[in-house]
């Protein structure tokens, strides 16, 4: 089957379906001029710079059932959930808002978290989302967004107040039970001097091949600060495609962790703009994979303006026959003196099968400035190695231990004490021992 | 006898360094391997522990009755066999404690003994690091990273003291030390010194058998013990220095 095809009868069958009742106008035209793109560009393929390590043959062939919402099994989701854990949770199910799962009740008064399709209609929240909605990703230029856009009606409005610090994390959880393409979106507007985390979590109930294609908008105002973890643990047939977007006005922080382990195909694009001085941005991440998986970053940091500060810390690692891409550019524009840019991508390949293709791009167009980038692909060090076997480990305990030493650094970021312990679990899926000492 | 050296040659990268060792160690004693630089002591150290960059060409290494040369570098911790590094390794992200208590309950279910959680190990640990004077600060730290000198060789012997071996090679444990942390390593050996043990002490000088007095010393040049004797023997290199011992080799 052709693509095209394939758009006429999935996508573009479902897009005539769920159109006729869209309001606002805006964004009826919005997603109707998404859909126009998504039917002309279709899925990027290996001819594009940035798609050419990525070959999305077999998510083309695919034919997902789309919003499939009838028999999600509740109870299986809800265990996929800590217990303890003290957090304001908002659970998507296929794609799908579901309110029985999600529970919001320690959000204080300048917090609010809203339905995207119901915040676009909102009296008070209407106009804010309308004017930050798709102004950092671009619906015409990229197919995935267009296709995103097109679909677009489940999702979250995240808004926090002026000088708002929302203590208690907001956890947003995609959570896929059974074979199904989605489509979510978040907008986060974080208005001045206010303070949040937010956890971005992809789940599944079981190992059903499905799509999940959700964008992430966010805009700090000035001394705005958000933490963001995300984390995805999609299944092993799944096909992943996301895009973060982080506008940072001055004096903002943006920290965020992006942890990859799931997904039979995996990309995540994480852009972060610099709007006004004095911002600072720390994006990280660890991508785990192994068996085929494929796992693809590509991360696009601009210094538009001056004395922004920027780290990036990926580190990978790569076992069996899975591969993994990471490219990360730069930018730092002609005005933007006094930017301080690191950026550093580790990996380790723990097979001789595995694959990395590491590009850090540094694009400086001003002298006083401070960067330094990096990039290593190597294997685990020999004489390490044999240090932990003269101690009595066993083989595969010490390369296990040494794997998780890698990736510490990453992990350790992470305050959330569940999520940790999940993390601390799958890089060690093979160590049996507890190290929490 | 705990281990018996017989016409060890074995090198590294096809070239032999041991040309033909002999070594006898029993329970309970101290052995100084002394020697000047490329006289193959290190090589002795790390064909025991089993580096596997070191190739053994000819003859074996009796170890409780066993042949060393059976074993795989971890079982031969396992069994008892401890080397103290000349140049402890870094391993970031792991932390002392995790990797303390991992290589400690490995050998205690290899013996079938109970293993500890993370509360007991950590009060085994307080106890065993008071031997080398270490506060607990270091438990958290990863391990051997951003150590000094000092503290890297101290920490190897704390190794030894979770550790328990029954034949402990320590590998140039002097070298790089200051006085003040010597002191310390040394104390720390001859505490855990016992009837049960056996320790070679493999040292270029003849300072560090100042603190801890071997029962043999074993003059060690071009791959062959050329001289054997007592304590004195070190005392006597001192004052003659090694050229005296190379002309006996020739």
């Amino acid at each position: 089957m052709t693509e095209g095809l394939v758009k006429e009868t999935i996508y573009g069958n479902f897009f005539k379906e769920t159109l006729s009742n869209i309001q606002p106008e805006w964004l009826k035209d919005l997603r109707e001029k998404s859909f126009a793109v998504f039917t002309a560009k279709g899925f990027p393929t290996l001819k594009d710079e940035d798609w050419k390590y990525t070959n999305l043959a077999q998510l083309v062939r695919e034919q997902f059932t789309i919003r499939k919402n009838e028999n999600i099994d509740a109870k299986k989701i809800s265990q996929l959930f800590s217990e303890t854990e003290n957090e304001n949770r908002v659970v998507f199910a296929n794609g799908i808002f579901n309110a029985e799962l999600t529970n919001i009740s320690d959000l204080p008064e300048g917090a609010r978290v809203l339905n995207l399709g119901e915040a676009v209609e909102d009296e008070t929240f209407g106009v804010t989302v309308r004017e930050h909605l798709g102004k950092f990703v671009n619906a015409e230029t990229n197919g995935f967004t267009a296709l995103n856009t097109a679909f677009l009606n489940e999702g979250v409005f995240i808004f926090i107040a002026k000088n708002t610090r929302v203590e208690t994390p907001i956890h947003i959880a995609f959570v896929a039970d059974g074979e199904a393409a989605s489509f979510p979106r978040v907008l986060v507007v974080a208005e001045r001097g206010s303070e949040v985390t937010l956890i971005e979590s992809y789940l599944r109930t079981g190992e059903a091949k499905y799509f999940t294609n959700s964008i992430i908008e966010i805009v700090l105002a000035d001394d705005a600060k958000l933490k963001h973890t995300r984390v995805q643990r999609e299944s092993h047939a799944a096909f992943h495609v996301t895009t973060t977007a982080a506008s940072l006005n001055r004096a903002s922080v943006y920290d965020s962790t992006n942890i990859t382990l799931g997904a039979r195909l995996s990309r995540h694009d994480i852009n972060v703009k610099f709007n006004a001085e004095g911002a600072e941005a720390f994006v990280d991440g660890l991508y785990l994979v192994s068996e085929e998986q494929h796992a693809d970053t590509h991360s696009v940091i601009d210094h538009a303006v001056p004395n922004c500060v920027s780290h990036q810390n990926y580190k990978g690692i790569v076992d069996e026959k899975a591969r993994a891409v990471f490219n990360g550019k730069v930018f730092v524009r002609e005005n933007a003196s006094g930017t301080d840019a690191q950026q550093s991508n580790k990996n380790l390949l723990l097979s001789n099968d595995a694959r990395v293709d590491t590009k850090p791009q540094l694009e400086i167009f001003n002298d006083d400035v401070k960067c330094a980038h990096g990039a290593t692909v190597g294997q685990l060090e020999e004489e390490e190695l044999f240090y932990l076997l003269s101690r009595g480990l066993n083989e595969d305990l010490a390369r296990n231990l040494l794997t998780y030493g890698f990736a510490e650094e990453i992990i350790n970021k992470i305050e959330i004490e569940s999520i940790k312990k999940q993390l601390d679990e799958a890089v060690l899926n093979r160590l049996h021992a507890n190290l929490e000492a | 006898m705990l281990l018996e050296v017989k016409n060890l040659h074995a090198g590294i990268d096809g070239k032999a360094i041991l040309k033909g060792l002999n070594l006898q160690i029993n329970k309970g004693e101290v052995h100084a391997i002394m020697g000047p630089n490329g006289s193959g002591k290190s090589t002795l150290a790390k064909v025991i522990a089993g580096h596997p960059s070191y190739e053994v060409m000819e003859g074996e290494i009796i170890y409780e009755g066993k042949n060393l040369f059976d074993l795989e570098p971890d079982e031969r911790a396992r069994e008892g066999v401890f080397l103290a590094f000349q140049y402890p390794v870094e391993v970031p992200g792991v932390s002392n404690s995790q990797f303390l208590r991992l290589a400690y309950n490995e050998k205690m279910k290899h013996l079938g003994q109970e293993e500890l959680d993370p509360l007991e190990f950590n009060d085994y640990l307080k106890e065993k690091a008071k031997v080398v004077e270490m506060d607990s600060s270091f438990f958290k730290r990863s391990v051997n990273e951003g150590f000094s000198g000092g503290e890297k060789k101290r920490n190897e012997i704390l190794q030894m003291a979770v550790l328990e071996p029954k034949l402990a090679v320590l590998d140039e444990t002097d070298s790089g030390l200051d006085i003040d942390a010597l002191r310390i390593v040394a104390a720390g050996i001859n505490k855990l010194r016992d009837s049960e043990k056996a320790i070679i002490l493999v040292t270029h000088y003849q300072r560090l058998l100042n603190y801890i007095e071997p029962d043999f010393v074993h003059v060690l040049a071009n791959g062959k013990i050329v001289k054997e004797g007592g304590k004195e023997l070190a005392l006597e290199l001192e004052e003659k220095g090694y050229d005296w011992v190379k002309a006996a080799a020739k």
